[in-house]
């Protein structure tokens, strides 16, 4: 997370405040989690493997072939030409299932970094300083929990002018780096509160060095299990959008927009072939993401670990 | 106990006042205004220019905002632009269907998450555990329009068991307990689903709570005073633990009212959630904006709700 982090400094730390429940994930604790947890490494290798395939396999498949409208091959059933048939514009399903799977992920994965740099942010300065400046950010924090998040982003999609990936992505980080920044900052403010950081300060350390080199690497946990679930759930709400009609432009096919079709009666009872396999895709998904976020919770926190 | 709840009534009012200020902005920001479905190619615009002048569009943002809010206050939110009645009444014909939808829910969730938590919990690491810890893995993970989609296809057109759309059958006489029963069946698919979902978080609790409960001090000392066993597992630790379950239900009812955009959509079921998608299709900004206010007042009510509950649980965090 802090670009270049004093190596010596976290080691340091790591050793001095070794009581702390929340040390910095070491490579050999999460090793020994997902060893212990058998299914934890199986959701692992299957979300690589998944990862992998997706990625290689959309860098081979052109869009706009895949995309262009053939009449003649209007819903055709899964056959040798049609891996898995194709839908009502004869567009191949097996293409935009790669195309659409590589956008949900790069989508997913974009707003859980841009809603981790706000809300690290914000919660590191919130719970660092305390006071006005904690009582400000929580305020707003505060609020944007309370909105009917999915109604203001669908409002939101239909009133902007030119709606593009972009500020699709935007308008839903809009709304989705409040919680973070609770997490964040309930974290900092107890860490900021120890011994090394008044130290550190006395020796006259800038207030962002201590924040971003010193308290963030020993909250760095938590943050990435938070990001590993958000993650999942992003993929959700970009995929639950799109399936509404509100997510990503028709010309870029998502995970959603192949579950989309089956909003049709005929192609959810006798189509399944268009659905299906988005909606598995997704399933899977989400049940590794979730399943290898739930392993790093545990070897985050010393009392919960299988190994 | 009351300091903090009058507390937190207080804290909301400025949240609520934001919210308004929020989505009159929005409002203002959708393109068209109530008389621009009245233009025809040969309407003056002089006329249009003097309804405007009259309904006060010309008059400055404040004077709006606080007709608006006056207006809204008394639940005149105008007249829909597609189907030029009061937005209110809209709304009103639809309202019902979606609170009986989530009590549906709510009931059905708490039917199935209640017996299942506590038996996982009080055999913990049998076979019936493993699979309810598996059960509740995939409920989690699982996506509402998935989950939803999934239910219609195998219930509602392979085995053909429940209908697969709206909320009653035509020709039914309402008032009747027919009329009752048909529509009770046509809720038990869209019902199933938010109460699957709403299922992965209670029966994880509950098994989590009542695990923990199985070592406290309290239960040892019911069973050495000779309580049986299964009485210290059905009074003792199911009231200890039915705690955090209730204090969640603000939040459940927040998860509902979200999820039920999508769950209304898939079902085709006339509720408020298919209203939104609805107006949003068809560009009636007088509904959605009135839609967004109620949705954003009932999730503020929920977390209202929830967080009272949860002090009331857990003195620990009241507020003073």
């Amino acid at each position: 997370m802090a670009s270049n982090p004093n190596v010596e400094d976290v080691i340091e730390e790591t050793e001095l405040d070794s009581s702390s429940s929340n040390p910095p994930l070491g490579f050999k604790v999460i090793a020994r989690e997902f060893l212990k947890d058998k299914v934890a490494l199986t959701a692992l290798i299957v979300l690589v493997i998944l990862l992998l395939t997706v990625f290689i396999g959309a860098m081979f498949i052109d869009q706009k072939e895949v995309m262009r409208v053939s009449l003649l091959n209007k819903f055709a059933p899964p056959s040798s030409e049609f891996l898995l048939g194709a839908d009502s514009g004869g567009r191949s399903i097996l293409g935009q299932l790669f195309l659409g799977a590589r956008n949900s992920i790069m989508i997913g994965f974009s707003i859980t970094v841009i809603t981790s740099f706000v809300g690290v942010t914000l919660g590191l300065i919130a719970g660092y300083f305390g006071g006005v400046i904690d009582n400000i950010i929580m305020r707003i924090v505060d609020f944007v929990m309370i909105l009917p998040t999915y109604m203001m982003i669908i409002v939101l999609i239909t009133i902007v002018p030119s709606f593009t990936v972009f500020t699709f992505i935007l308008i839903m980080s809009l709304f989705m780096w409040a919680a973070k920044t609770r997490l964040v900052r309930s974290r900092a403010l107890s860490e900021s509160r120890r011994d090394y950081v008044s130290a550190s300060k006395t020796m006259g350390t800038n207030n962002f060095v201590i924040m971003f080199r010193e308290v963030l690497p020993n909250i760095s946990s938590i943050i990435i299990v938070n990001m590993t679930l958000n993650f999942a759930a992003n993929i959700g709400i970009e995929t639950g959008l799109t399936f509404l009609g509100f997510g990503l432009p028709a010309s870029t096919p998502s995970l959603g927009t192949l579950v989309n079709y089956a909003r049709s009666p005929e192609v959810l009872s006798a189509r399944p072939w268009i659905w299906v396999p988005a909606s598995l895709l997704i399933l899977v998904l989400m049940l590794c993401i979730n399943y290898v976020g739930q392993a790093l919770r545990r070897a985050a926190d010393a009392k919960q670990r299988l190994g | 106990m009351w300091k903090t709840v009058l507390r937190r009534v207080l804290f909301m009012i400025p949240q609520l006042f934001i919210l308004s200020i929020l989505i009159f902005a929005l409002a203002k920001l959708m393109p068209g205004d109530p008389f621009t479905g009245l233009i025809t190619p040969d309407t003056d615009p002089k006329t249009i220019e003097a309804l405007r002048e009259a309904a006060g569009l010309n008059d400055s943002i404040l004077v709006q905002y606080g007709r608006w809010i006056t207006n809204a206050f008394k639940g005149d939110f105008g007249v829909s632009y597609t189907h030029k009645i009061a937005v209110s009444s809209i709304i009103g014909q639809r309202a019902g269907n979606t609170v009986f939808l989530s009590l549906f829910t709510i009931i059905m969730t708490y039917v199935i998450a209640l017996p299942v938590g506590l038996l996982a919990g009080r055999y913990q690491n049998s076979i019936f555990d493993k699979i309810v810890v598996i059960y509740n893995y995939i409920s989690y993970a699982v996506p509402t329009f998935v989950l939803g989609l999934v239910i219609l296809f195998l219930f509602g057109y392979q085995l053909q068991w429940f209908p697969t759309s709206g909320s009653v059958d035509v020709g039914v006489t309402s008032g009747t307990f027919a009329y009752f029963m048909n529509k009770l069946y046509h809720l038990i698919l869209p019902g199933l689903t938010g109460a699957i979902l709403g299922t992965a978080t209670t029966i994880q609790y509950l098994r989590n709570e009542v695990i923990d409960a199985k070592q406290q001090d309290f239960v040892k000392t019911a069973r050495s005073k000779g309580v049986p066993v299964s009485k210290v597992y059905s009074r003792h630790i199911f009231r200890n633990s039915m705690l955090p379950i209730t204090s969640n239900i603000g939040m459940e009812l927040v998860a509902l009212i979200s999820g039920s955009i999508f769950i209304e959509t898939i079902f085709a079921y006339p509720g408020i959630g298919q209203l939104f998608i609805q107006s949003i299709g068809s560009r009636d900004y007088s509904v959605i904006t009135a839609l967004v206010m109620l949705f954003g007042v009932i999730t503020l009510i929920g977390t209202l709700v929830s967080d009272i509950l949860m002090s009331v649980v857990d003195p620990r965090i009241r507020l003073d």
